[in-house]
């Protein structure tokens, strides 16, 4: 079972939920910068959370599914099409071989997660098969997709079986999509920027007073230097009032961090496992899927909130994520 | 008469994480307590813990609230803040017993095409490419952690008459082993990056290999040397590794 990659699209990178457990050797965790999504995805073709998928980035790739395929997508709509046809997201959609997936101008910009039944089955590296593009580590020989790529898919979960059967019976032809969705997670309105919530970071209390309200008020945008590693952003000039040089320490996906020049760069899912600079602030994890879609030109605005909240928010997501597993189960069950 | 504890405080990093500073400046008996503290949990592992992330003065610990939420923790955050409080005492009682990491030897191959600023690194120091040699290779350093690159080691007990500022000018690729010195500090680059870095030499070595059981060559605690070794040698033992 394998996918044919007839066109790579801008960025598109084999991508799960991380790994974890070599932080301590300074190995950066990578995985989906929308762990949500790319899980949501994975519920709805019948995975288990953790499977690989397809990160795609603003141009999405050509596909064609050598076997019959399960898909799902999530995320930013980049426009995808099945024959001619748009593919709705957030739904299983059954496809007959040979079909090709294609994206066309995005409707937004922004990042989407392909998840596949059975997954994508690279050979998974120190325990995880997400693409780390710097150290040419995971996914497929380490790098983005290339024209002529060939996808190997694991084998299908009975969920998967029977989502398939139910939503493209044996007769018919071409592809379908389920008549259920998953509900998506709100991103922004048009025109309006994303609004991320935020803890304080441990060094907060170390930025003039001025400095912080502004960050908590003003809008910063995403400058072209962003990549899966961070986004740096301009905005309102931040200074630190303490002085000396800070020793290194942790960092993660969400942390923000103020340079001497005085603009925040905010880390993403292939950031650095420790950093000297400042901590500003940290974006709680039920918010990373709207930093996945800070492409450069993207307008951003922080809102603090509490550790008891970030946590409840925490706490939701997860509970969300697991009421999906069980309708879906419910829905191959039927 | 025993050293009084280092100050402590603890404070999160998001909801997954919280951060216990033991120290407030560079020294090996932070490191040491840092050290014990990350066996003491590696033998303990308080529920819902996910992995440690070392640092010179701090241990972040990784958790999942979820694990805690289901354990009945009105806050994941306090609930996991209060076990490793718990689990400090025995690491400090471990001090006492504490055997240093191993020594791991670091060939280098010092100067010519693979050390193009010792030269500098010397005039720098007013010394001579010799003496900057022979005063690298002679301490032992000490891998406070790894970080800014997979395996890459931030050590401990530069000599101080080596010091020497970064390049105005970053190299926009540094060759992985490639041996470094920034101010007062010394290093090896682990992956091919851009750097700035005075360059002084190369190891054969790969400090950080994926297919390895323990994918970086160095571990936080252990100790280092770097051993001087001619060109010929260095492009056998290439062949080796």
């Amino acid at each position: 079972m394998s996918i044919s990659v007839l066109k790579p699209g801008l960025l598109t990178t084999v991508q799960d939920l991380g790994r974890f457990g070599y932080q301590k050797e300074g190995l950066v965790v990578s995985g989906a910068l929308d762990a949500a999504a790319l899980r949501t995805a994975n519920i709805l073709v019948g995975n288990p959370e953790a499977a690989a998928g397809l990160e795609l980035t603003l141009r999405g790739p050509t596909l064609r599914f050598e076997t019959d395929a399960l898909l799902a997508l999530a995320g930013a709509d980049l426009g995808a099409r099945l024959t001619g046809q748009p593919v709705p997201l957030g739904r299983p959609v059954a496809v007959r071989a040979g079909t090709v997936l294609a994206f066309e101008k995005p409707k937004t910009s922004g990042r989407a997660w392909l998840a596949v039944a059975g997954g994508v089955a690279v050979p998974p590296v120190l325990g995880s098969r997400a693409t780390y593009l710097r150290a040419a580590l995971g996914g497929l020989g380490g790098r983005a997709l290339q024209m002529g790529d060939a996808l190997p898919v694991g084998g299908w979960s009975a969920t998967g079986r029977q989502l398939f059967n139910t939503i493209l019976p044996e007769t018919a032809a071409g592809w379908a999509a389920a008549r259920w969705s998953a509900p998506a997670p709100p991103l922004a309105g048009p025109g309006a920027p994303l609004v991320v919530r935020a803890l304080p970071g441990p060094e907060c209390a170390q930025f003039a007073p001025a400095s912080q309200q502004a960050f908590w008020q003003e809008i910063f945008t995403v400058t072209t230097e962003a990549d899966r590693m961070g986004a740096r952003l301009s905005g309102p000039l931040l200074a630190r009032q303490a002085s000396g040089e800070l020793l290194s320490s942790a960092v993660a996906f969400g942390t923000v961090q103020v340079p001497a020049g005085g603009q925040p760069i905010v880390l993403l899912a292939d950031c650095q496992t420790t950093g000297g600079y400042p901590r500003l602030a940290q974006v709680i994890a039920a918010d990373r899927g709207r930093l996945a879609q800070a492409l450069p030109g993207a307008r951003l605005r922080f809102q603090p909130v509490g550790l008891a909240e970030a946590q409840a928010l925490y706490l939701a997501q997860e509970q969300r994520l697991r009421a999906l597993a069980r309708a879906v189960y419910l829905k191959a069950s039927l | 008469m025993a050293d009084s504890p280092p100050p402590l405080r603890l404070y999160p990093l998001g909801e997954a994480a919280v951060v216990l500073e033991l120290g407030q400046a560079i020294a090996p008996a932070t490191q040491q307590l840092i050290q014990a503290l990350t066996k003491v949990l590696a033998r303990h592992p308080p529920p819902g813990l996910r992995e440690v992330v070392p640092a010179f003065t701090t241990l972040t610990v990784y958790y999942d609230p979820l694990v805690l939420f289901e354990l009945g923790a009105a806050s994941p955050y306090e609930q996991m803040a209060s076990a490793l409080q718990r689990l400090l005492p025995a690491a400090r009682a471990a001090l006492a017993g504490y055997e240093p990491g191993p020594l791991v030897e670091i060939p280098v191959c010092y100067g010519g095409g693979f050390g193009p600023d010792l030269e500098l690194v010397a005039s720098h120091a007013q010394l001579t490419p010799a003496e900057v040699i022979a005063r690298h290779a002679r301490p032992e350093y000490l891998v406070y952690m790894l970080g800014f690159a997979p395996g890459f080691p931030y050590l401990g007990g530069l000599d101080a008459g080596l010091a020497t500022p970064r390049r105005a000018q970053p190299r926009p690729l540094v060759p992985a082993g490639a041996v470094g010195i920034a101010g007062a500090q010394t290093g090896i680059y682990s992956l091919p990056t851009p750097g700035g870095w005075q360059l002084i030499g190369r190891t054969p070595l790969r400090l950080f290999d994926p297919g390895r059981a323990r994918p970086s060559l160095l571990q936080a605690g252990d100790r280092l040397r770097f051993v001087p070794i001619s060109e010929g040698e260095f492009q056998r033992l290439s062949h080796v590794h």
